[in-house]
């Protein structure tokens, strides 16, 4: 029912057959530095010009949370394209470009009020809201297609490139039209910052202060619309919307900062359309922008994993180093309050070990998670290994000492100030001693001391380092 | 176009069977993911079965429905749980972490087809996005009385017996789990504490949805999937507060959306002179859409026109009630009869932002019930309306009373509130806030709070301070 001649490019033999032309270094190097030709390079700028725009304007609809209206926004668009070639047929141009991006615009807003309407004025919630207009304007447009399909209007074929894109046919007006409309939507975003960072961290506050928030959302909503509307004929509007999610959910990962976010996901969304379209002429049958959207989804997922900031594996690591930290605390202060017991006081000596066999019942600990954490301890100068025993070392036996100082203060105050029965207080201390900070120890101490309470813990509080090295 | 019977049975009538299974599939369990606000999980899933048809078309070679089925059911998993990977893993807020993964998916989707397409394959992303439910059809029955042959139905097309196996089997599991998906539906926190795994009942939801986007793809496409996921639900949702007649409305709304936009679509252009018929996929979302549309302005419990008119009641029984209010104050300060521009005035005062319309509306409903009665452009109480405005006065000044004991404000502070409140104040709030005063008669501006009548006083008299 859609005009053929889409995605068919080339039909070679049985899928067995066709033997992968594997592009040379060479040949790579000859596309990405821009000399394979002139339409290769209006593709490649074209699609990085518009990867930078969506990737600007992205970074603002992720944060405003409008990711996904840009979704039925660019569904939306179908109709008005369908109107625009009507009316365009009817007037005698057939197919002018300038017409059917405005029809595309028009009703890819309209789309995307409706969907604000329907939310204000009804029960129905955003995320059905958007469904609903997505699919209710897109049927609107297929129903509108069939109906031009069937007129007898020449020049039909390039409607069906709005809904896939023809990148690789990307002509120098278009390249234009995608570079200009970019470079227009860069600047409006710059020349907005400040409004767009109150409005997508804290429209509340913003309105309160007297920004003029109904209209700046509709500002970016109309910036959302222009670049969905000039990525359409690259990629399609199915495939426009990651344009506009993906480079800046990527940029996310590797920093807090707006500014530098909103210049990541630009120059990720750039490199997604100037590798894809690079990509897409080295290998053959490679549709142009569903590979810009593979690569962006690429960089994407290592963003995701490795950046240092956000990523996976950088906060996988800071929380396992604080499990690692939470583990050798507990480890120091049991082979302290061992050490108490056994010796009967605050002063022991520094080579009196404790059996691994006694920690290990002290709690859930797995032996082998001991065995590592008593390693880790050693080597890093807190006690020594013997064979069944560990013993603490002169700055162990102060780690213990202070780490067990936390715990009993944390205590003392949850006893006194939080009413937990003596009885049940180890556990919570157990939560907080580790993140106490020094000052904060310092005023525990301080309230304590001056309150006279020595001590409501069921456990004496030991003397620091500090005052046993005062003492001598 | 002339319409046969034999016609009709062979083309028609099998995609309007597709048609209305498929709707029917979608809408049932689109209303727990409206519900759940997971809609875009069912526009996802019908984006990202495309990979999965495509894989299995490119290792096994096949079009039958099983393999594919499969396939697409894990494409649609696969969406679910990478979304909810990216969510958890990436911290990405979830709409957008639905978009990076089914954009994803739909391009890769659409990288494979190509690969496909070099096969010759029959298969396009057109037929994915718009279905083919003109090439559905049904060459054994001629005659109505076919059907009660068993040689028709062994000739049954195979997606609408695809369609009406994956139908049942989703009506089945949902009357089955029935109970468990409503209070998942509603708080899930809730649905793991009452003992079961709310995780394990999105996921069995999830790969129901999978499987309904991938039964209804070839048929009807995957955009009125998206549609009659979210269009139904969301109508039957505009129209009642019970969660079966919802599942109920739904289920009839994507019937009357499937057979109206196929008629449409067939036979509409017929009757405008048009010759040929227009895509039936399209012109079904176009009707849920109406439907859904319709529902949003007119339906008489939640929409636009009921709430608008429901308002303006209230805003005219505010003026009305105002106006007693005032015309017993101005009769216990033994001023004349005000002139009805004062009393405007005095309304417009303290009600600001108040519409002519309900201004006039008040006004009138005043007048009809014959609580007040004009002479000379004045402004008079009847008995009746002096009966009424001693209570509304009471009220008022009782809330005073209360909010200057009780909750501490200042006296000079506590009018608007008290106006506001008078409105809303039911007979047992009234017996409450009279024990609360207990034996004082005047409000905190030193006034008289006016006595309860007894049932059967004859009319009280005009007030004094």
């Amino acid at each position: 029912m859609i005009p053929a001649g889409v995605s068919h490019t080339s039909s070679h033999g049985s899928i067995t057959d066709v033997s992968v032309h594997w592009p040379t270094l060479g040949e790579v190097w000859e596309v990405l530095s821009f000399q394979a030709g002139y339409n290769t390079n209006l593709v490649m700028l074209g699609t990085a010009f518009l990867g930078i725009g969506a990737g600007t304007i992205g970074a603002f609809a992720l944060l405003r949370k409008r990711a996904l209206v840009a979704d039925a926004l660019s569904h939306a668009t179908l109709p008005g394209v369908a109107i625009a070639f009507l009316i365009g047929s009817w007037m005698g141009v057939s197919r002018s470009l300038p017409l059917l991006l405005l029809g595309a615009v028009v009703s890819g807003v309209i789309g995307a009020l409706c969907v604000q309407l329907i939310v204000r004025y009804s029960r129905i919630r955003e995320d059905a809201a958007i469904g609903a207009v997505l699919s209710v304007f897109f049927g609107v447009g297929v129903v509108l297609l069939s109906y031009i399909q069937n007129m007898n209007v020449g020049n039909q074929g390039g409607l069906a490139s709005f809904i896939y894109g023809q990148a690789a046919a990307m002509s120098q007006t278009n390249a234009i039209i995608i570079g200009a409309t970019s470079l227009f939507a860069c600047l409006l975003t710059f020349a907005f910052f400040k409004e767009f960072r109150v409005l997508c961290f804290d429209s509340t506050y913003a309105a309160a202060q007297g920004w003029p928030v109904q209209r700046l959302d509709l500002l970016l909503l109309a910036l959302i619309a222009i670049i969905t509307v000039i990525g359409i004929q690259a990629v399609g509007l199915i495939l426009v919307v990651a344009m506009v999610i993906i480079p800046p959910a990527a940029a996310r990962f590797w920093t807090e900062r707006l500014g530098v976010m909103t210049i990541v996901s630009a120059t990720l969304g750039g490199l997604a359309g100037y590798l894809g379209a690079a990509a897409s002429a080295l290998l053959e049958r490679l549709p142009t922008g569903a590979v810009i959207v593979l690569i962006a989804g690429g960089i994407f997922t290592f963003s995701m994993i490795a950046a240092p900031a956000r990523g996976f594996v950088a906060h996988a690591a800071r929380r396992a180093r604080l499990r690692l930290l939470i583990l050798e605390q507990h480890i120091l202060r049991k082979m302290h309050e061992q050490l108490e017991t056994v010796a009967g006081g605050a002063d022991r000596h520094a080579d009196a070990s404790v059996s691994i066999a006694d920690l290990a019942s002290e709690r859930n600990w797995s032996t082998l998670r001991l065995r590592v954490a008593l390693r880790w301890l050693s080597a890093r100068g807190l006690l020594n290994r013997h064979n069944h025993h560990v013993s603490l070392t002169e700055s162990g036996a102060r780690e213990a000492a202070r780490t067990t100082r936390n715990h009993r203060l944390w205590e003392a105050y949850l006893v006194r100030n939080a009413d937990i029965a003596p009885s049940h207080v180890d556990t919570s201390a157990d939560l907080v001693e580790h993140v106490l900070g020094d000052q904060l120890v310092q005023e525990l101490e301080r309230e304590l001391k001056a309150e006279g309470v020595l001590l409501p813990s069921p456990h004496p509080i030991v003397a620091t380092h500090s005052a046993r090295e005062g003492k001598s | 176009m002339n319409i046969t019977l034999d016609l009709f049975l062979q083309v028609d009538l099998p995609a309007l069977l597709a048609a209305t299974l498929a709707a029917a599939t979608c809408a049932l369990l689109g209303n727990f993911l409206v519900l759940r606000r997971l809609s875009l999980m069912g526009d996802a899933i019908a984006h990202a079965v495309l990979p999965g048809i495509v894989v299995v078309f490119l290792i096994a070679s096949t079009r039958s429905t099983l393999p594919v089925i499969l396939g697409a059911a894990a494409a649609g998993l696969l969406t679910t749980i990478l979304t909810e990977l990216v969510r958890k893993i990436g911290r990405v807020e979830s709409s957008a972490s639905m978009g990076v993964v089914f954009s994803i998916l739909f391009a890769l989707g659409v990288v494979l087809l190509e690969q496909a397409a070099a096969d010759h394959v029959d298969l396009d992303a057109d037929c994915v996005l718009y279905g083919q439910l003109e090439d559905v059809s049904w060459f054994a029955p001629v005659a109505w009385t076919s059907f009660l042959e068993l040689e028709t139905w062994r000739d049954i097309p195979r997606e609408v017996a695809t369609l009406a196996i994956v139908f049942f089997v989703s009506a089945f599991l949902v009357t089955l789990f029935f109970k468990e998906l409503t209070i998942a539906a509603f708080d899930s926190a809730l649905a793991t504490t009452l003992g079961f795994r709310a995780s394990l009942l999105h996921y069995g939801l999830m790969a129901l949805v999978a499987l309904a986007a991938v039964a209804s793809f070839e048929a009807v496409g995957s955009i009125l999937v998206i549609a009659m996921i979210i269009c139904p639900p969301a109508t039957a949702r505009m129209l009642t507060d019970r969660i079966t007649m919802q599942v109920w409305l739904s289920l009839l709304f994507a019937v009357i959306s499937a057979v109206l936009g196929y008629g449409l679509a067939a036979f509409g252009p017929g009757f405008f002179g048009g010759e040929h018929a227009l895509s039936a996929a399209g012109m079904m979302t176009v009707v849920a859409g109406a439907l859904m549309t319709l529902a949003i302005v007119a339906s008489p419990s939640h929409g636009v026109i009921a709430r608008r008119v429901h308002q303006s009641r209230l805003a005219a029984s505010v003026v009305h009630e105002d106006l007693l209010a005032l015309l017993y104050r101005f009769e216990e300060t033994q001023q004349a009869n005000p002139t009805v521009d004062l009393v405007h005035s005095h309304i417009r005062r303290g009600a600001p932002g108040i519409s002519e319309r309900a201004l006039r509306a008040g006004f009138r409903s005043a007048l009809k019930a014959g609580e007040i009665t004009k002479n000379n452009n004045r402004l008079e109480l009847s008995s009746a309306g002096r009966a009424r405005a001693m209570e509304i006065v009471r009220t008022h000044r009782l809330w005073e009373r209360f909010l200057v004991d009780e909750m501490g404000s200042r006296p000079d502070h506590v009018h608007r509130t008290a106006t506001t409140l008078e409105h809303l104040t039911t007979q047992p709030m009234e017996r409450e806030l009279e024990m609360q005063a207990g034996a004082a008669s005047r409000d905190p501006h030193d006034r008289p709070i006016p006595p309860k009548p007894a049932p059967n006083e004859p009319t009280p008299d005009k007030p004094t301070l």
